[in-house]
Order: C-alpha cells, then sequence, then structure tokens
C-alpha cells in the first residue's frame, strides 16, 4: 500500500488565482478604492481651503501629495485581509500545498494596483487644485510607482499580523507609520524639485529613487523571507 | 520521492498528543491508530477539544507535545508533504461570501493545483453530485446555510484527498442534503476519515473507532 506522493501548485498558479479572486471581489463589492479616493479628494479640499492657497510649490506641494496619498492607502492597508479573516480564506490558503509567500505576493500586488488606480484619479486632481500646470506629471509617475511598490510590501506585511488582532484598526497604522518614514522622506525629496515654482527640476531626483528603490528591495524580501512564519499559529 | 505508507503503517497514529493555549491544556494525553480507509468518531463536550484535534492533523495547529503522523507523514515538520491529501470541513465553509459557489470553487481547485477543463469538470461533477448545480452561479451570501454546507461539502473533495476531517458534517443539512452528501463523504467513499460529532448515534455505526474526549483536556479512547 502507498500513498500519493507530496505536490506543490505551482505558484504562478497560486498567484493568479489568489490576486484574481481579490481584485473580482474589489470590483464587484468596491469596498477599498471609493473610499480611498473619498479620503484624497477630501482631503484636497481641505488643503486648499485650509490653506487659503490656489498654487502650491515645492516642499508644500509635495508634503500634501504624499500625506493625502499615505491616509488613504491606509485604509487600503487596513481591509487588504479582512476577507481573509472573516471568511476563512486564512485557513484555505494554509491548507493547500503552496508556497505561502505567494500569498504576500498576491495580496502586495492587489495593493500596488489599487494605489495605482487611486492615483490615476487623484493625482490629476491634485494638479488641478494646486499645480500651475501639469509638467510634473510625467516624472512624478516614477516616484508614484516606486513609492506605492514600498506601501504595497510594507502595508501588506504589517496588515497580515494586524489583522488578527481586535484593535487591528489602530494596531496597522501604528506599526506601519514609523516604518514608511524612511519611504516617505524619500518620496517627498524626489517629488519637491518636481513641483517647484516655475517648472520641474531634477535636484538629486536620481539620488531619491535610489532611496525608494532600496527600501522596496528589502522589505520585497523581507515579506518574502517570514511570510511563511506569519501564517503559523 | 513522496512519502509512502508502509502496508503496517496506519493512516493515523497519535501518541501522547498534547496542546496547550497558554497555560491551559486543551488536549493531553491522546493515543490511537487508526487503518487505512477506517474512519474515527470523536464524542465530547463543547471545550473538550475536538476541532483542535482537527486541526492539528489539518496541519493548521502545531502539537505542543507527543507525536504525530498522518499519512506517512509527521507533523509538524512534514506538515508540507501533507496539504493536498487532506481534506477538511470545519464550522466555517471557508468560502467568500461575494463570489458565487462556481467562483469559489474554481478558487480552491487553483490552489490545489487543478486547471482548465479538468478542474472544471471536476467543479460541474461534484455540483451536481450535491443537487447544486443551479444555483452555484450565486453569490454565496445569498445562498442559505444548508447550500453553503453542500458547496463546503465539494470544497473538501474536490481535490480528492486520501483523509477526511469532519466536523460536525450534517450541521443545516436536511434529509435529503445528508443523503446526497453521503456518497461523496461517507464511508463507502473509501478515505480516512474524522468524524467529530455531537450525535453519537448517527455515526457510530460507521466508526471503527471511537475517541471520548472529556472537558478539561483529559482523553479517553473508548
Amino acid at each position: 500500500m502507498s500513498s500519493s506522493p507530496p505536490r506543490l501548485t505551482p505558484s504562478r498558479q497560486a498567484y493568479v488565482a489568489i490576486l484574481s479572486k481579490d481584485l473580482r471581489a474589489e470590483l464587484r463589492t468596491l469596498q477599498s478604492l471609493p473610499a480611498m479616493a473619498l479620503f484624497a479628494v477630501t482631503t484636497f479640499v481641505i488643503f486648499r481651503f485650509g490653506l487659503d492657497r490656489t498654487q502650491l510649490s515645492g516642499s508644500l506641494a509635495a508634503g500634501v501629495l504624499w500625506a493625502t496619498l499615505l491616509f488613504a492607502a491606509l485604509l487600503g492597508v487596513n481591509r487588504l485581509f479582512v476577507a481573509e479573516r472573516e471568511e476563512g480564506g486564512f485557513d484555505a490558503i494554509r491548507l493547500a500545498p503552496i508556497d505561502r509567500s505567494v500569498l504576500f505576493a498576491a495580496k502586495a500586488t492587489a495593493l500596488f494596483a489599487y494605489l495605482a488606480v487611486l492615483e490615476l484619479v487623484v493625482v490629476p486632481i491634485f494638479a488641478l487644485f494646486f499645480l500651475g500646470s501639469a509638467a510634473a506629471l510625467g516624472p512624478l509617475v516614477a516616484v508614484l510607482l516606486l513609492a506605492d511598490l514600498g506601501i504595497a510590501a510594507t502595508g501588506t506585511l504589517i496588515s497580515s499580523m494586524a489583522v488578527h488582532s481586535r484593535a487591528r484598526d489602530l494596531l496597522g497604522p501604528l506599526v506601519l507609520l514609523p516604518l514608511i518614514v524612511p519611504l516617505m522622506i524619500a518620496a517627498t525629496g524626489a517629488s519637491e524639485p518636481l513641483l517647484a515654482a516655475g517648472g520641474p527640476g531634477y535636484h538629486r531626483f536620481g539620488t531619491w529613487l535610489a532611496v525608494l528603490s532600496l527600501y522596496d528591495l528589502i522589505f520585497l524580501l523581507l515579506g518574502y523571507a517570514v511570510f511563511d512564519f506569519l501564517l503559523e499559529d | 520521492m513522496g512519502p509512502t505508507l508502509a502496508i503496517d503503517e496506519p493512516a493515523l497514529s497519535l501518541v501522547g498528543l498534547r496542546r496547550d493555549y497558554g497555560e491551559r491544556t486543551v488536549l493531553d494525553g491522546i493515543g490511537l491508530e487508526l487503518g487505512r480507509g477506517e474512519t474515527l468518531l470523536v464524542l465530547g463536550p463543547n471545550g473538550a477539544g475536538k476541532t483542535t484535534l482537527l486541526r492539528i492533523l489539518a496541519t493548521l495547529l502545531r502539537p505542543s507535545g507527543g507525536e504525530v503522523r498522518a499519512l506517512g507523514c509527521s507533523l509538524p515538520d512534514e506538515a508540507w508533504k501533507l496539504r493536498g491529501r487532506v481534506g477538511l470541513l470545519g464550522h466555517e465553509p471557508l468560502l467568500y461570501r461575494d463570489l458565487s459557489g462556481r467562483e469559489n470553487l474554481r478558487f480552491h481547485a487553483n490552489l490545489q493545483g487543478l486547471r482548465g477543463e479538468a478542474a472544471e469538470a471536476r467543479i460541474a461533477e461534484l455540483l451536481a453530485a450535491v443537487d447544486m448545480d443551479r444555483r452555484a452561479d450565486q453569490h454565496v451570501a445569498e445562498l442559505s446555510a444548508g447550500m453553503r454546507q453542500r458547496l463546503a461539502i465539494t470544497r473538501c473533495v474536490l481535490h480528492e484527498p486520501e483523509l477526511l476531517l469532519l466536523d460536525e458534517p450534517d450541521s443545516n443539512l436536511d434529509a435529503e442534503g445528508r443523503e446526497l452528501a453521503r456518497a461523496l463523504i461517507g464511508p463507502g467513499a473509501g478515505r480516512t476519515r474524522v468524524v467529530v460529532s455531537h450525535d453519537p448515534e448517527r455515526f457510530e455505526a460507521e466508526a471503527q473507532q471511537v475517541l471520548r474526549l472529556e472537558a478539561g483536556g483529559k482523553a479517553v479512547a473508548a
């Protein structure tokens, strides 16, 4: 009498299954993206009237943009694993013969996609509210994408830990925000010359992009390395 | 080369199994052997550790002490070899409410390594077996508890597991549902089964062994 050999589902297949499940559920329920977008637009309106300025530039413009995007992203981070916790998805994934790091990769990709769609909507609104021209938007895309990757990696890691706590809405931001400070410094540093009055500049732009890339690499590798242990009981 | 189950090796072997939650011992000194294709019925009051036992065998919990071997795999060290060969039917159906039944099964099939036409054929066969083929495209949130249980049963056997871990498998099922489920997870399916139930009369005739757990962490093999 012999038993079946152990089998491992190909990681690509499991990754596509988890990611497409998440995106399908979000498209159907719209639980994250509309709230993130509404938060961001409302914050821009508050800044516009609170600062009593029709135009912003340099560090102030970069600060307004990144503070708004970061706090909007937190809404998505908090909801990232809610279905897994409430509907048994964690158990289903832990029962399957898959490399559990695939869950990290799929969730980080989903969060990255939410952030990219959010920015597609709200960054033009930011430009409309505060910038004299749209010239900075082109080079800003590189900063946005690299920062999104870092937020997605760190956010997925922290969200997977916080979701098991009853105080997850508090615990997530409490742990995430200090970790993400270096990313925000680099993102605002890279954005500041792009949003300067008189047109985009590129002073130390490459250096800040390198810092963003390094941050992304560290947290992607960290997530890949420790995620398996985070799913243990 | 995968783990092979020697002719004389039981499908399930527990020696002095213990599980603690902090300072509270939930399972204490459980020992038994179960042959391949046999059924173990686990009985006991609420909080006696029945679900904990199933979750250990499903590789979802680590034992705190003792030895556990399932299908030739030592737990927790060889848990990765066991996953994909176990079907768990627990208190929760493990179905996403915002997806349809068919989408849920497709998701689980993909996680279990099934894909394409083979997966679709298997899903269609199982949906028909539990008479859910006409309701399979409805969102799970819109289905009754009994229909969710039927879907959960199809999810549990989708990948043709060798070991079934069934926690109150009849819950929420009507007489017709119980009969349909029996064809998939009953003793006739030829799988090794661990069944947790509060209703000894319902499953005792099917079981080769009965394990009675007492509240407070002690276990008495019957």
